[in-house]
């Protein structure tokens, strides 16, 4: 193998990485809050995607303006996600909010497939993020450069978010303790109302930087990144911010450098993901990040 | 006292009398003086749903695992049956493009024989999933679970020489009658419901109620999450078996991760924690999921949809189904108590109650 | 002699001491509580105890062997069971199942012969049924035993999760605040329904409880926590006069 190749492929698993962790960060803090597995999160990312194609393509919106209306489309879905599917079970069982979890995931996709029928469509084409870039030998589009930067940025903004404000105190109380936070006064729907717009909004901006890299939109197209971005989570102990993020990394680098490395096995990239999962459950169960959490008895 | 007695004797005789209405209609459909292929199909396919549909509720009902692998866990069943009872003669037309590896293409095997050893593949894989997720707190066991199901799938389309990939295997020898579906599911059902009844369904129970309690009454929690977790596996990879001859052929996209949520929905809809309510949303489900199909485009694959390939009204009302199960109808048809005359009673007294206003005679 | 020893526990979680230094003997066959303020760390010794937390330091013995780092499930499989501070009964189940399900841990059929209902399974399942009846009649539940226990009055819950510790053969009986939200004359039958059991079943019992009259009452030998911090011990009288006890309880303007 070339060094060029070694780096462009270092390049891509850095870029698919940061994607990851876009859509982890959603799923940490949804969970660190309710403990819920938030399986809707990968077809919110889906949807935003389909926003796209139809407010550039169907539209004919200039790129910036379409994805503000984006973000703002996928905010007001997550939220609308949570105020039907969630807030209602709030005091269920926790098997009755997954199952509804499951449930809401499951419709979206459904939805998609019925409104915009099962046949991939194009991502339109932002020139300003498709753009190719030479480097030395290796060529790289606009949107794989810029797409760590962005994520590091928007987890900057996130970690400003819950330690600088106060919305965020109450988020950190919330996740800690829900029942004496919401003893205490806090406004626990705000709080939970917050984090889906965090994360919805994440996960819009993140489905805009893949398109440009892979121009495929599919009713099923967030299922994949969904499950492993809850798994990147994971990884990097799940509650925890930075950790997604750095969770997201190592499982974008691990999938490149499978592909590079092993390529007979190309066709196992996406059971990459599940083998991390089991190692990381039974070596270090709280992730790479994550502190020891005791239940209360 | 006496009454009570005459009016037992009375259920008894009327139980009697409908296992025997039961076995009559199958007898009727199997030797076709009834009713045609496609009945006969979509009721074998009921049995099968069945099936997975209680090990299942064995596993998220009444143990509280939420595990979403039922659709790998039925994979393996359906290609151990695939692999082993494929006759040897037709095997090269089957792998015609990549061959067989040599040591299975030797191997043929009794329908029978085939169908218990998928279930202990399946048994074999819960377990090894098990292992690792379920000694912690399961939050993770439905990821995991559903990532199983879906490298299942992804091995089933890769591994070539053993599987045939994406083409799938065809030519799986045809059960000549309906009794092989209906009595697997009947006994499948009667062991699940005995299991559910011991001291070991007790202790799952318990586990579903409290953790922290079962464990402090002396349940070691692990091994019996992964006992109930296996059990459900393994009678999972038995509905695949059955699915595998009743379809004649199997394809990874058969096992897509979405088929779960048909189980899924059938567990919600008969009450997690009810067996009997389980067996009657089974029918209802499967059922309704041929009846809802004049929403549809025609499907090819008997009730195993795949949304990628069709536009789907149906499967838009499906999960909306399960939506407004769960927001509104928590408990479904049963709740966790099983069907019996005394609620059938209830059920009409409550009625009654409510159409004259008056309190009803007990 | 001993059956429980508790020897040098310190117990953290992150840079938090719940439990410092601790040493506790248990005599069998007595009545002994754990006492202190809110906080003090006494449901932390007794989730050490029963195996909840591994103890960052120290060991616990029961009959003189060691438990420190076994599970709760094998902790109670040798001998001791527990209550908790809010009741934790197996709710949408029945009374008698809750007692049978207290059974399963000394079961010797594996589940195939109980699925499949062997002879000698039958027979296991039989006599299962009637200790739990058994233990049922004796403590005056026997009437109850179909209800769902979560219907139960509150006073009834509590004495249903004490048999179902005591239907686990237990040797000792850990109470985790036995008399909580009962009133004056709930709690005086609750005293001599301690007494009852002790005697019946050979129980040594070691509760922790915040009704000091319950506790001065019965309790052979008192051991005062205050900040995971061992203060006072000895019988009531003794710690009653116990000038720290004292200023432990004032200092916390609790109603001692």
């Amino acid at each position: 193998m070339t060094i060029e190749l070694f780096m462009q492929q270092l390049a891509n698993g850095i870029s698919i990485g940061s994607l990851y962790a876009l859509l982890a960060i959603g799923y940490t803090m949804v969970y660190g809050i309710l403990r819920l597995i938030n399986f809707a999160h990968g077809d919110i990312f889906m949807m935003a995607a389909y926003f796209m194609v139809f407010s550039i393509i169907n539209f004919k919106l200039p790129w910036y303006i379409g994805a503000v209306i984006v973000i703002v489309a996928s905010v007001g879905l997550g939220l609308l996600l949570e105020r039907t599917a969630y807030r209602p079970l709030r005091d269920a069982p926790r098997m009755s909010i997954m199952i509804s979890a499951i449930g809401a995931s499951f419709f979206l996709e459904n939805l998609a497939t019925y409104l915009f029928t099962g046949v991939p469509k194009g991502f339109p084409d932002i020139k300003v993020l498709t753009k190719p870039v030479s480097i030395g030998n290796i060529s790289l589009s606009v949107s794989t450069i810029i797409t760590p930067f962005v994520t590091i940025i928007l987890l900057y903004v996130v970690l400003f978010i819950t330690n600088k404000t106060k919305i965020g105190m109450a988020m950190r109380a919330v996740s800690k303790d829900f029942e004496t936070a919401r003893l205490m006064g806090i406004n626990i729907n705000k709080v939970i109302a917050t984090t889906f717009i965090i994360g919805s909004s994440l996960a819009a901006i993140g489905a805009i930087l893949w398109g440009s890299k892979y121009p495929s939109v599919m009713p099923l197209m967030g299922v994949m990144p969904g499950l492993k971005c809850f798994i990147a989570a994971v990884l990097g102990g799940i509650g925890n911010t930075t950790g997604a993020v750095l969770g997201g990394f190592i499982l974008g680098m691990a999938e490149i450098m499978l592909v590079t490395f092993l390529q007979p096995l190309t066709g196992y990239r996406d059971a990459i993901a599940f083998v991390i999962l089991i190692i990381v459950l039974l070596v270090k169960p709280t992730g790479l990040l994550g502190e020891k959490v005791t239940d209360k008895v | 006292m006496i009454e009570k007695v005459e009016n037992k004797r009375i259920r008894l005789l009327i139980n009697i009398f409908l296992a025997a209405i039961f076995v009559a209609v199958i007898v009727l459909l199997d030797t076709k003086k009834i009713g045609d292929d496609y009945i006969r199909r979509v009721l074998n396919l009921t049995a099968i749903y069945t099936i997975v549909s209680v090990s299942m509720n064995l596993v998220n009902g009444f143990t509280g695992l939420f595990s979403l692998g039922q659709a790998g866990f039925m994979a393996i069943g359906a290609y151990t049956v695939a692999l082993f009872t494929v006759p040897l003669q037709v095997r090269p037309n089957v792998f015609y493009m990549v061959p067989q590896n040599p040591i299975i293409a030797q191997i043929e095997l009794p329908f029978a024989i085939a169908l218990i050893l998928g279930g202990l593949l399946a048994a074999l894989a819960a377990i090894l999933i098990g292992i690792p997720v379920l000694r912690l707190k399961s939050d993770y066991l439905a990821i995991a679970t559903l990532g199983f199901s879906e490298i299942i799938r992804i091995v089933c389309t890769n591994a070539k020489s053993i599987t045939n990939g994406a083409l799938g295997i065809k030519s799986i020898p045809e059960m000549p009658t309906m009794w092989v579906f209906f009595g697997v599911a009947i006994i499948s059902v009667i062991i699940i419901y005995l299991l559910i009844n011991s001291s070991y369904g007790r202790a799952f129970k318990a586990i579903r109620e409290d953790e922290i309690a079962a464990e402090a009454m002396g349940i070691n929690l692990f091994k019996h999450k992964v006992m109930s977790f296996a059990i459900g596996a393994f009678f999972a990879g038995i509905g695949g078996g059955l699915l595998a001859s009743l379809l004649a052929t199997v394809d990874p996209r058969q096992f897509y991760f979405t088929v779960t949520y048909n189980f899924l929905l059938i567990i919600v809809l008969g009450g997690m924690g009810s067996i009997s309510g389980t067996v009657i949303a089974s029918f209802l489900v499967t059922a309704g999921l041929e009846v809802l199909r004049f929403f549809d485009e025609p499907l090819t694959l008997f009730g195993v949809n795949i949304p990628v390939f069709r536009p789907g009204f149906r499967m838009v009302i499906f999960s909306l189904l399960l939506m407004v199960l769960v927001l509104f109808f928590r408990n479904g048809l049963l709740g966790q108590k099983e069907l019996s005359w005394k609620v059938i009673h209830n059920w009409f007294n409550r009625r009654g109650k409510k159409k004259t206003g008056k309190g009803g005679v007990a | 002699m001993s059956i429980l020893k508790v020897e040098n526990v310190t117990m953290q979680f992150g840079g938090v001491t719940a439990v410092n230094n601790l040493n506790i003997e248990v005599e069998e066959g007595r009545i002994e509580a754990l006492i202190g303020p809110n906080g003090a760390g006494k449901t932390t010794a007794f989730n050490v105890i029963t195996g909840v937390y591994t103890p960052t330091n120290g060991s616990v013995y029961f009959n003189d062997e060691v438990i420190t780092g076994l599970t709760p499930d094998k902790i109670t499989k040798r001998g001791i069971a527990r209550t908790f501070q809010n009741i934790r009964l197996f709710k949408n189940l029945t009374v008698l199942d809750n007692i049978l399900i207290a059974n399963h841990l000394r079961i010797k059929s594996n589940f195939m012969s109980c699925t499949f209902r062997m002879p000698w399974s039958k027979r296991e399942e039989k006599q299962m049924r009637e200790k739990s009846e058994m233990l049922l009649e004796k403590l005056g539940l026997s009437d109850l035993r179909n209800e769902i226990a979560h219907s139960l009055p509150y006073g009834e819950q509590r004495k249903l999760e004490i048999a179902r510790a005591l239907a686990t053969d237990a040797k000792l009986l850990l109470l985790d605040e036995p008399a909580a939200g009962m009133n004056p004359s709930e709690t005086m039958e609750l005293s001599s329904f301690i007494y009852n059991i002790r005697d019946e079943f050979n129980l040594t019992i070691f509760m922790i409880e915040h009704h000091m009259d319950l506790v001065m009452e019965i309790s052979e030998k008192i051991y005062v926590l205050d900040f995971g911090q061992l203060i006072a011990q000895g019988t009531a009288d003794e710690v009653k006069n116990n000038p720290r006890v004292i200023e432990a309880y004032l200092g916390v303007d609790e109603d001692a």
